[in-house]
C-alpha cells in the first residue's frame, strides 16, 4: 500500500462550472486527442467500428435529468474525471507505488512502469474516474495535462489543461485551489462550489460550481408581479392605439 | 510503500510542426493547429488538432468533432480511387479506374446534354462550402437546374430574415456578446452555430446576463438556459406574434427606430380597387414615399432631414395612402393574438406568455443604454451616441423547418425590430457582407442556351411574380420547380424534391444527376426507402429511370452505391478550399474575415479535391470560366482558381492581400500569386476590423456604408429600410386576386392570397391526412455529430452510438413503455419499430431521437453488427416530400408554401407499445450494402509520434 505526502505545496485541480456546460464533449475528445499522443500509453480503442466500441477515456460528460418538485423538469450536464483529492483513496490502495500524488502540485498519477493493472485503484476510487487501458494493461488516469501546464515548449498561456483550453462555453477554469487568492478559489468562493461526494472523505481537490436556479419567470410570483406594469394597456384596439400614437409621436 | 515520486519531464516537445487551417467537422469553419509528428519513417503526420486562438471564429476552443478530426482524416471509410459501377444500381458493384477514365466516362455523358438541351443536368451539391465555385461551373455550363442543401435545411431562416431585415442569423448575423443582457433563443437544436453560440452563451452567463430558450427539447443550449419554454412544435410564430400584441398594446416598442429605419412610415395604397392595391407608394425615381412629420408632406425616405411620420396618411388622386405601422397595429391588436387566446395552442400559459413579453420589454427599455460611438446616419443627421438596447435574439430550424417557417421566420424579426435592438449595441448585429437587402441580391436566372452559358446565377430573390422561373408556356423551368407559383421565394432551390421530379418525370426528365456531399439515399432525403426505389427502379426499355448519376464524396456513405460513376473526394485536411465572401462567410459583427483549406498533408489514396476535378472536367467541357480562349484548361485546380478568378474587377474568391499599388492589401486589388502563402503565414485566415463608429446601425451608417464599398462588398453605399411590410410578397397576392399578366394555375390562388401575406401571420400547417397522429416527431444532431458523418470517427461514436426514441414521461406511462422496450412509431406515409427511452425535460407531447446516428448495414466501413446500423434508426421514413393526399386530385408538398423549404418538422405520428423485433433491430431494416472499402481495422492504438 501507497503512502501520501503529507502536504502538497499546491492544489492544482479543476472547477467545472454546472451552469455552463452545454454537454458538448469538447473537453472528452480534446484529452483523448492529447492524452493519446502524449503522456504514457496511447488511449486505445477495442472494437472501433464494431459492434460495443469500448475506448479508453480520461473525462467523460454524464447527462442527468432532474425533476423538481415544482416547474419543469431539467437536464444537468457533468463532466467527470479524477478530482485529484487531498486524501486520495487510489493511491493509499496501490500495491506498487504506481499511484502516487505530486507533492509539489498534488497532481494524482500513474507511473505506468510501475503499474502492474490489478485495477485496485479503480475499485477504491469512489468516483470512477480511473480506466484500466485494454491494449496496455496499465490504468489511466487524468494527468491534468502535467505535460502540458509547465511546457516551455507551449505558449504560456496554452500552460493549461487541454480539456480547459478547448471548452467552447468557459465551463472549465484551471488553478490552484490550495491559493484562497487564486482565480479559482475566488470563483469557488462567490458561486458556492462544491465538493462531489463529500461524505466519502477523499477530500476532492476538484469543485463544482451549481446551476443557478432556472425557471425564474415561470415560477416566481414576486418576479411577475414586478413585470406585469411592463404591460399596462395604452391601448386596446387599434383606434385607441393610434390616438396613442399620435401623442407620443408629438412628445418624441 | 513510502511515497515516492519519478522524475517527469515536464516540458516534452509538443509536434514537429503546427499547420493551421480551417475545420471542416462541421459548417462551423472554426481555424485549427494541426500539430505533425514524424513518424518512425520520418514522414510527418497528423497527431493532434486544437483550436487556433488567433481564429475569428473559435478564439483558440474547439468542439468534440473538431479534436476528432484525426479519426476522420484516418477513417477507414475513406474512398481510394474513381469508380464505375459494374453491378446493378444499390448492389455496390464497383471497379477502381483511373482518373482519365472518369472524365471520359463523365464528360460522355454531360457533352451531348450541353449540346442540345443542359437542362438535362441536375447538379446539386449538399454540404459544399464552395457554393460560388460550385455555381459558376453550372451557370457555365449552363443548366438551370443547380442548387445547394439550403432547401431542406435552413432556407425559411435565410429568406425570412434577407426580405425582412437584409439578412438572418449565424453566417448574417449574431448577438453583441459584449453587452447583450438577455438571450432568447428559438428552435435551435445543438449544431448550429456550433462554437460560437457556445462562447457567447458562456460569456454572457459570465457576465449575469440570462438565457431564455424556446425547444420542445431541453437539451444542450437549452439545458442550460435560465428558462425554458418548451412550446409546442409548430406554434413558435404564434407566440412571438402575441408577444407582440402584448408590446403594441403597452406601448412598448422603439417608436424612434421604427419611423427612422424601417418601413413603418412609408405609405401603401390602401383603395381594394386599386390594382397597386396594398403596394407601397413611391416617386417617380422608385424611392417609398413618408409623411415628413416637419412638413406633413410625402418626402422620399432617405430625403435629408427627412422625419418619417409613423402615424399620417396621405390621401393622392383618390386614393387613401395609410402608413404600414397603421396595417400592423390593426392586425396584430386584434384579440386573436392574445395570450388567451393562444396559449392552448402553443402550450405555454397566457401568464408566462405576458411575463416573457413584459421581461422583454424591461431589458430592452429599461436596461437601455448609450455607447459614446458617434456616427452619422444616411439622411445626413449627426449622432453624439449610439442607443443600446440589450436584447438579442438567436434561431434555426426548429422554427424554420415547417410548412408555417418562413412566416414565423419574420415574424421574429418583425419582434426584433418593433424593440429597436436589430444592429444596436447589446442586440443583434450583423456580419459583413451582411447588411444586403433582398433587392441587393441577384434575381433567379433559368434561361437555357445549348452550348452556352445560363444567363445569369440560378438562386437569388424574386421581387415579384415577373422574377419567377418559369418557361414561356408557363411550367416550371427548374426540375426543383423552384420560383414557381407552387413555392415562389425558393432562394435555396429545393434539392429534396430533385430525385422525386426526375424520376416523376415532372415538369420534365432529365438524363443525369450529379451531385456533391449529399447523402440522398439516406439521412438528406425524406422518404429514403422511397428514393432508394426510385434511384433503382428501371423503365420499360429496362433502362433507370434517372439514367445517370455521377456522385463526389470523400467516404464510404449510403450514396456510392446508387451512384454509376464515383469521383472521390479527398479529407478536409488534404484539400484546397476558401471560406469566401461570395460564399457563405466566416465575419464577424466588428470584422470582415474569410479563410483557406490547404493540403496539411498530400493524399496518400488517388484521390483529388472535388473543386480540383471540376477544374478538369469543365476544361474537357470547354465551358467558358474554365478554358482559356485557345482552348487549354483555365484553371489547374481549385487553388489556382482561388486565386486568379475574378468575379468583378479586383474582387476575387479571397479578400485578403490582393495586389494594390503598394502592395498587398485587404478588400478589393488585383490577383496575387502569393496570396495562398499569405494566408497559410497568417494562420489561414484574413480578418480586418470595421472602424469603431462604422460598426453598429450599419444599413444606416454612412461611414460603415463607405468602408463597405472600400472593402468589395458593395459597389456603391446601398442604405435602405428594414422591410416590416414585404412588398413582394403583396404582388403574389395581387397576381392571385387577378392583377398582372403572370398569373397563377386557379387551384393555387387562395392559398397565395392566404399565406403570402405581406405582413407575418400564422397558420395551422396542413393536418388533413393526420387524423389520429397526434403527437408530433422531431430529430436533431448532437453537439459531437455532424450528418452522417460522425460514426465512421472511431471516438465521436463512443460518445453517441445509439439513438432511442426520447419519449416524454407522459406518454411512456400512457402507452405502458418502459425504458428498453420497443415501439411502433407510424405516420400517415410508414412505419418505424424503434427502442425508447423516457425523458422528462420534453414537451408533453413530443417525441424525438438524434439524426445523425442510424446507418444503412455495409457504409462508412462500420462492422454489420455496429449499434448505428442494427438498433439505429432514421426518421426519415415517416416523412413524405409530399403531403397525405386530400382527395382533390393533387398531391401537395410537404414544404411551406412560399420558399419550397422542406417542412420535416410538421411530422405528426402516433405510438404503439410492440415486441423486440427479431434479432432486436429498428425496423425497416435494410439489407447490408457491398462497401466499397476495405474492413476497417479491429482495435486501434494511435500514437504518432513514439
Amino acid at each position: 500500500m501507497t503512502q501520501l505526502p503529507t502536504q502538497t505545496t499546491k492544489k492544482l485541480g479543476l472547477v467545472i462550472d454546472l451552469d455552463t456546460c452545454v454537454g458538448c464533449h469538447a473537453c472528452v475528445i480534446s484529452c483523448k486527442g492529447w492524452n493519446t499522443e502524449n503522456y504514457g500509453a496511447p488511449l486505445s480503442d477495442q472494437d472501433a467500428y464494431g459492434a460495443d466500441p469500448s475506448g479508453t477515456f480520461l473525462n467523460r460528460v454524464h447527462s442527468y435529468e432532474v425533476q423538481p418538485t415544482q416547474g419543469d423538469a431539467q437536464l444537468v450536464h457533468f463532466p467527470k474525471s479524477c478530482l485529484h483529492c487531498e486524501d486520495a483513496p487510489c493511491v493509499t490502495v496501490c500495491p506498487t507505488g504506481a499511484s502516487y500524488k505530486r507533492v509539489e502540485d498534488g497532481i494524482v498519477l500513474v507511473n505506468e512502469i510501475d503499474c502492474i493493472g490489478c485495477g485496485l485503484c479503480a475499485w477504491a476510487c469512489p468516483y470512477g474516474a480511473r480506466e484500466l487501458d485494454a491494449a496496455e494493461g496499465v490504468m489511466k488516469k487524468c494527468t491534468l495535462c502535467v505535460d502540458r501546464i509547465y511546457n516551455e515548449n507551449l505558449p504560456e498561456i496554452d500552460r493549461t489543461p487541454s480539456c480547459v483550453r478547448t471548452c467552447p462555453s468557459n465551463a472549465r477554469h484551471f488553478g490552484d485551489l490550495g491559493d484562497p487568492d487564486s482565480d479559482v478559489s475566488k470563483l469557488v468562493a462567490e458561486r458556492g462550489g462544491i465538493d462531489l461526494m463529500p461524505e466519502q472523505g477523499t477530500k476532492p481537490v476538484n469543485k463544482y460550481l451549481p446551476p443557478r436556479p432556472k425557471d425564474q419567470l415561470a415560477q416566481s410570483d414576486e418576479q411577475i408581479d414586478i413585470l406585469a406594469p411592463f404591460l399596462d394597456p395604452v391601448a386596446t384596439e387599434a383606434k385607441g392605439f393610434l390616438s396613442w400614437l399620435d401623442k407620443t409621436l408629438e412628445k418624441l | 510503500m513510502s511515497h515516492k515520486q519519478p522524475a517527469l519531464d515536464l516540458s516534452p516537445k509538443v509536434s514537429d510542426e503546427i499547420r493551421k487551417t480551417t475545420c471542416y467537422m462541421c459548417a462551423c469553419r472554426c481555424g485549427i493547429n494541426v500539430h505533425m509528428k514524424k513518424d518512425p519513417l520520418g514522414d510527418l503526420k497528423v497527431a493532434y488538432i486544437e483550436g487556433n486562438r488567433d481564429h475569428p471564429v473559435n478564439k483558440g476552443v474547439l468542439c468534440a468533432k473538431g479534436s476528432a478530426g484525426i479519426m476522420q482524416h484516418n477513417a477507414p471509410s475513406r474512398l481510394r480511387a474513381p469508380m464505375k459501377r459494374v453491378g446493378e444500381r444499390g448492389s455496390g458493384e464497383f471497379e477502381e479506374i483511373s482518373w482519365d477514365e472518369a472524365y471520359d466516362i463523365a464528360a460522355g455523358w454531360l457533352r451531348p446534354i450541353r449540346e442540345t438541351n443542359p437542362e438535362k443536368l441536375a447538379f446539386f451539391t449538399g454540404r459544399d462550402q464552395s457554393q460560388s465555385f460550385t455555381s459558376l461551373w453550372a451557370q457555365s455550363f449552363g443548366t438551370p437546374n443547380y442548387a445547394a442543401h439550403g432547401g431542406f435545411c435552413s432556407v425559411n431562416m435565410a429568406a425570412a430574415g434577407i426580405y425582412t431585415m437584409g439578412g438572418a442569423f449565424w453566417e448574417f448575423g449574431q448577438p453583441d456578446w459584449d453587452h447583450t443582457k438577455l438571450f432568447m433563443l428559438f428552435g435551435v437544436a445543438e449544431d448550429h452555430d456550433s462554437n460560437p453560440i457556445k462562447m457567447g452563451i458562456g460569456k454572457i452567463k459570465k457576465r449575469g446576463a440570462r438565457v431564455i430558450g424556446v425547444n420542445p427539447i431541453r437539451t444542450g443550449y437549452n439545458a442550460v438556459a435560465d428558462d425554458w419554454v418548451g412550446i409546442t412544435p409548430g406554434t413558435d410564430g404564434l407566440f412571438i406574434l402575441s408577444m407582440i400584441h402584448c408590446l403594441m398594446q403597452a406601448g412598448k416598442m422603439d417608436l424612434h427606430y421604427l419611423a427612422q429605419y424601417t418601413d413603418a412610415a412609408v405609405l401603401l395604397n390602401c383603395d381594394e380597387k386599386s390594382p397597386e392595391f396594398g403596394l407601397k407608394l413611391r416617386d417617380e425615381d422608385g424611392k417609398e414615399l413618408v409623411i415628413d412629420r416637419t412638413t406633413g408632406k410625402p418626402a422620399p425616405y432617405d430625403r435629408k432631414g427627412v422625419r418619417p411620420d409613423l402615424a399620417a396618411t396621405y390621401r393622392v388622386a383618390g386614393i387613401t395612402h395609410r402608413p404600414v405601422f397603421h396595417q400592423m397595429a390593426e392586425m396584430y391588436l386584434d384579440a386573436q393574438y392574445a395570450p388567451e387566446a393562444v396559449a392552448e395552442r402553443c402550450g405555454i400559459s397566457a401568464k408566462r406568455i405576458r411575463t416573457l413579453a413584459a421581461e422583454l420589454a424591461r431589458v430592452a427599455f429599461d436596461e437601455a443604454f448609450e455607447l459614446d460611438h458617434e456616427w452619422t446616419d444616411f439622411r445626413g443627421e449627426h449622432h453624439k451616441t449610439m442607443t443600446g438596447r440589450p436584447v438579442s435574439f438567436h434561431a434555426m430550424r426548429g422554427i424554420s423547418a415547417h410548412a408555417n417557417g418562413f412566416q414565423t421566420c419574420r415574424a421574429l424579426h418583425t419582434l426584433q425590430i418593433i424593440l429597436g435592438t436589430v444592429e444596436v449595441p447589446g442586440g443583434f448585429r450583423f456580419k459583413p457582407p451582411y447588411p444586403k437587402p433582398a433587392t441587393a441580391h441577384p434575381k433567379p436566372h433559368c434561361k437555357v442556351t445549348p452550348n452556352a452559358p445560363l444567363d445569369g446565377p440560378h438562386l437569388g430573390f424574386v421581387q415579384g411574380p415577373d422574377d419567377l422561373a418559369l418557361k414561356e408556356d408557363g411550367t416550371p423551368a427548374r426540375i426543383d420547380k423552384a420560383f414557381t407559383w407552387e413555392n415562389p421565394m425558393s432562394a435555396h432551390g429545393l434539392m429534396h424534391m430533385v430525385i422525386s421530379n426526375a424520376y416523376a418525370g415532372d415538369p420534365y426528365k432529365i438524363d443525369t444527376l450529379f451531385m456533391y456531399m449529399a447523402n440522398m439515399s439516406w439521412n438528406s432525403s425524406m422518404n429514403t426507402s422511397g428514393v432508394t426505389q426510385m434511384l433503382t427502379d428501371k423503365d420499360e426499355n429496362g433502362e433507370y429511370v434517372i439514367p445517370r448519376i455521377i456522385y463526389s464524396d470523400a467516404y464510404s456513405s449510403e450514396m456510392v452505391a446508387y451512384s454509376d460513376l464515383i469521383l472521390p473526394d479527398t479529407t478536409y485536411l488534404e484539400r484546397h478550399d476558401c471560406i469566401s465572401l461570395l460564399d457563405r462567410p466566416i465575419c464577424e459583427a466588428d470584422a470582415v474575415a474569410d479563410a483557406i483549406r490547404w493540403p496539411v498533408v498530400e493524399p496518400d489514396r488517388n484521390v483529388k479535391g472535388f473543386q480540383s476535378a471540376l477544374c478538369d472536367l469543365g476544361a474537357r467541357l470547354g465551358l467558358p470560366a474554365f478554358t482559356n480562349e485557345n482552348g487549354s484548361q483555365k484553371y489547374a485546380d481549385y487553388a489556382d482558381y482561388i486565386i486568379n478568378h475574378q468575379r468583378r474587377p479586383g474582387v476575387g474568391p479571397l479578400a485578403g492581400w490582393r495586389m494594390g499599388e503598394h502592395g498587398p492589401q485587404g478588400g478589393r486589388g488585383d490577383v496575387n500569386h502569393s496570396q495562398l502563402d499569405n494566408y497559410i503565414a497568417n494562420g489561414g485566415f484574413f480578418v480586418e476590423h470595421i472602424p469603431d463608429g462604422a460598426n453598429y446601425y450599419k444599413p444606416w451608417n454612412a461611414d460603415y456604408q463607405d468602408w463597405a464599398v472600400k472593402m468589395g462588398l458593395y459597389d456603391t453605399p446601398q442604405p435602405y429600410l428594414f422591410s416590416l411590410y414585404a412588398e413582394p410578397m403583396r404582388k403574389f397576392q395581387l397576381a392571385a386576386e387577378g392583377h398582372g399578366e403572370r398569373q397563377p394555375p386557379d387551384h393555387l390562388r387562395a392559398r397565395l392570397r392566404e399565406k403570402m401575406s405581406p405582413l407575418p401571420i400564422w397558420y395551422e400547417t396542413d393536418q388533413q391526412g393526420n387524423e389520429g397522429f397526434t403527437i408530433t416527431a422531431l430529430t436533431q444532431r448532437p453537439m459531437a455529430m455532424y450528418h452522417s458523418w460522425g460514426s465512421q470517427n472511431a471516438w465521436l461514436r463512443q460518445l453517441h452510438g445509439r439513438n432511442p426514441m426520447y419519449i416524454p414521461t407522459k406518454l411512456m406511462r400512457e402507452h405502458g413503455l418502459q425504458d428498453g422496450d420497443w415501439a411502433q412509431i407510424t405516420s400517415p406515409h410508414g412505419a418505424i419499430t424503434v427502442p425508447v427511452m423516457e425523458m422528462a425535460a420534453l414537451n408533453e407531447n413530443t417525441i424525438w431521437t438524434w439524426n445523425a446516428i442510424g446507418k444503412r448495414k455495409g457504409a462508412w466501413a462500420l462492422d454489420k453488427d455496429a449499434p448505428e446500423a442494427t438498433k439505429g434508426f432514421l426518421l426519415n421514413h415517416l416523412i413524405h416530400e409530399l403531403l397525405p393526399p386530400k382527395g382533390d386530385g393533387l398531391r401537395w408538398a410537404n414544404s411551406d408554401p412560399i420558399t419550397g423549404q422542406a417542412a420535416w418538422f410538421d411530422l405528426k405520428v402516433s405510438i404503439q407499445k410492440v415486441a423486440a423485433p427479431a434479432g432486436a433491430e429498428s425496423q425497416p431494416a435494410l439489407p447490408p450494402l457491398k462497401s466499397p472499402v476495405p474492413q476497417a481495422p479491429k482495435n486501434l492504438t494511435w500514437k504518432v509520434g513514439q
